[in-house]
């Protein structure tokens, strides 16, 4: 469903070759990680957007997580985590998806609208709507990394026998 | 004569409601909030969402209020609120190598990239009760360090270069098989082992662990390495036709390499077992590779000796839910049932004491 | 590519558990009539109570075939996968549901999966367009689920059908499940169904 000329009555979905993947799975994953109030709050700064309508309206589901055997061995189903997924279309077309752990909605539409938003003219005022969510993010993280590297063990030999 | 009996609906009711009121406990005591046992008995949380086998701390905290505490009603529960949502599709493969590490050991190499980070552990506590906990205390700040930059590579991957340790094959394009939408056959491949075991009840697994090492069906187990932390979940929607980030999610997994004498077709080596679970289990993770090595026996052509190599002894009996429903069930009305038995062992006893009165006159 | 002006259910959960009601009533009394209004804007070409029988049943894990009419339209498949997450096979015998257009240019009853003896669940359920369903019809029903018996107009109901489904019936346990859907009413034929022609 990736390929096909584009067309102003359909849906033109986002293939794998767009060369902004790796900066929209970033923004993803910031999106993933925030609550539903600052990316609310993000939304709201934005001001005049174009208007959202649902693709396919926001809903929590499964989604099967898989290890290897070894961690790099043959696929294996650990359990399932619950998934909140969110599709919607701007008013001039694009479109914006979601999906995140847990089972909150209304953060997985917001997160959906964002998505939309970034792809087009909006993105550099989408990215810094989540500055400051991308700086909470890095400073937990960072708080916890040092933290952790604090339990490493720095080990000594004992000097033995004689002198 | 099959007599049908109905009733106790009133009783019920009002079970339910003196359950309600037991759980909420004395009025004056302030009510706990979910989000307390989501980050304060979290180990809880963790192991409910493990053999729950749905990744969920906020749902599995709330059904550990639900349940009272009792885990495994807790683990029913989230196996009952699963079976209610569709299922999207299934993740990428977790890559535990991209892990950000909160804890990592190793009991087989001292020095190894990445270093031996204990990370909040019991370990070296007295396991004296701490009174001051009952008081209520704010602990001090942790220490802080400048984090080793760098991959932490798995120890089994250090070992890879010699070929001393068995390589696992990714085997991908394969189907992965997954136990709750086909029923379990015998035998099972490692694939349905695995995904039985990380769901398996922990006491159990933790048994039969124990018992390899004790000598049933022993497997020279060493920890390569134990690593605990966050993994970021990815999942590729049709839609999209890239991995979406799901976000992180926490993983305990440990490696055991298990020494293995070898046989025709392999050479003196170790060989591996796996464990891998959601949330902070350590004793969960390391019971789970011993029984997994120990599955593994008719692999490389070891006899079944003990209860813990033999997958359909294990598998059919690891899972607390199925196990605690069958058991349970013994408490609900069998009236029938016993009223048969009653009539049988009367009759039983009539022949019995008819024979020994016969022997008895023969005897004479 | 998905057309923008189709939808999927309104209300995913109470939608699908309406319709899930509806067959459940339909398989359980063979041949009664089941008044159903879907509530979703499938693409042009895939009839609505075929649509939502499909977001009922389907999901990521479900091999769906579609009748060369449906899969000459790749919007429906596109739907399908977007919705349910289903996906499409060009083989009708590991079909888990057959999405059926047109009865009379099927194959036959035989070419879809039959289950087998240890899991006749396994079998396809074909779900058939057809222009009409009537309570009073030239097909005689009767079975588990039916009193005495009942009887049922389909139009289209090509010559030799009811031959077909007898063999059909001679499989028990295994065999396929028909579901037959006209505008707004659906009705099921269940493997355990006789069918006679009056």
């Amino acid at each position: 469903m990736t390929d096909g000329p584009a067309n102003d009555e359909q849906i033109q979905p986002q293939a794998s070759a767009d060369r902004s993947v790796a900066a929209r799975q970033a923004l993803m994953a910031t999106m993933a990680a925030a609550l539903y109030e600052e990316l609310g709050a993000a939304l709201a700064s934005l001001g005049d957007v174009p208007a959202a309508t649902d693709i396919r309206p926001a809903e929590s589901g499964l989604v099967m997580l898989r290890g290897r055997a070894g961690g790099d061995g043959r696929a294996f189903n650990l359990g399932e985590a619950t998934v909140t997924r969110a599709a919607v279309r701007l008013a001039d077309g694009r479109t914006g998806f979601a999906y995140h752990l847990g089972r909150d909605s209304r953060k997985a539409r917001v997160a959906a609208i964002l998505d939309g938003l970034w792809q087009g003219p909006e993105r550099p005022r989408v990215e810094k709507a989540l500055a400051g969510l991308r700086e909470r993010l890095a400073a937990a993280a960072e708080t916890k990394a040092r933290r952790v590297a604090a339990t490493r063990v720095d080990f000594f030999t004992m000097v033995r026998g004689e002198d | 004569m099959y007599v049908a009996v109905k009733g106790g609906e009133a009783a019920i009711d009002n079970a339910h409601a003196l359950l309600a009121h037991e759980r909420r406990g004395p009025a004056d005591v302030p009510e706990i909030a979910p989000d307390q046992i989501e980050h304060q008995l979290s180990l809880a949380v963790d192991r409910v969402m493990a053999e729950g086998s749905l990744y969920d701390p906020a749902l599995a905290a709330l059904a550990i209020k639900q349940a009272r505490g009792d885990l495994i009603e807790a683990i029913f529960l989230v196996r009952a609120f699963r079976t209610t949502l569709p299922r999207f599709g299934h993740s990428e493969p977790l890559d535990t190598a991209r892990m950000a590490i909160e804890r990592r050991i190793s009991a087989t190499y001292k020095d190894l990239p990445g270093g031996q980070v204990l990370g909040p552990t019991f370990d070296y506590t007295h396991r004296l009760i701490d009174f001051m906990l009952a008081a209520g205390v704010t602990p001090p700040e942790p220490a802080e360090a400048e984090p080793e930059c760098g991959a932490v590579p798995r120890v089994t991957d250090l070992l890879d270069g010699e070929q001393l340790i068995e390589a696992e094959t990714p085997r991908d394009g394969e189907p992965v098989g997954d136990l709750t939408r086909a029923p379990l056959d015998f035998p099972a491949d490692r694939d349905l082992r695995l995904q039985a075991l990380a769901r398996g009840d922990e006491g159990f697994l933790l048994a039969l662990g124990y018992s390899t090492q004790r000598g049933y069906g022993r497997t020279h187990p060493f920890v390569g390495e134990i690593r605990f932390g966050e993994v970021m979940a990815e999942f590729v929607p049709e839609e999209l036709g890239f991995a979406v980030p799901l976000g992180p999610v926490a993983l305990t997994e440990c490696q055991m390499v298990n020494q293995f004498h070898g046989n025709a077709e392999q050479p003196p080596q170790f060989t591996r077992g796996y464990g891998l679970v959601f949330g902070q289990s350590e004793r969960k993770a390391m019971s789970m590779s011993l029984v997994d090595r120990a599955l593994r026996t008719r692999e490389f052509g070891e006899d079944v000796v003990a209860p813990a190599q033999d997958e359909e002894f294990v598998l059919s009996h690891c899972d607390n839910v199925q196990a605690t429903g069958f058991v349970e069930h013994l408490k609900l009305p069998h009236y029938v049932d016993f009223q048969a038995e009653l009539g049988l062992v009367r009759q039983m006893r009539a022949e019995h004491e008819a024979a020994r009165e016969t022997l008895r006159e023969a005897a004479e | 590519m998905l057309d923008v002006a189709s939808t999927g259910f309104a209300d995913p959960v109470l939608d699908a558990q309406a319709q899930f009601r509806a067959l459940a009533d339909a398989l359980a009394r063979p041949g009664s009539l089941r008044a159903f209004t879907p509530r979703l804007t499938p693409p042009v070409g895939f009839p609505a109570a075929l649509a939502s029988i499909a977001l009922t049943v389907a999901d990521h894990e479900t091999a769906i075939w579609l009748d060369p009419a449906f899969a000459a339209d790749p919007g429906i498949a596109v739907w399908l996968a977007f919705h349910s997450g289903a996906r499409t096979t060009s083989d009708p015998s590991e079909a888990a549901f057959a999405f059926v257009a047109d009865i009379r240019a099927m194959p036959p009853l035989a070419a879809f999966g039959l289950g087998d003896e240890a899991y006749p669940d396994r079998s396809t359920t074909l779900v058939i367009a057809v222009e009409s369903l009537a309570e009073e019809g030239a097909l005689v029903l009767s079975g588990p689920g039916i009193e005495t018996d009942r009887r049922l107009g389909v139009t289209p109901w090509p010559e030799g059908f009811s031959a077909q489904f007898a063999a059909n019936r001679a499989l028990f346990p295994r065999g396929v499940d028909l579901i037959l859907a006209a505008q707004g009413v659906i009705a099921a034929l269940p493997r355990t169904t006789r069918i006679r022609e009056a």
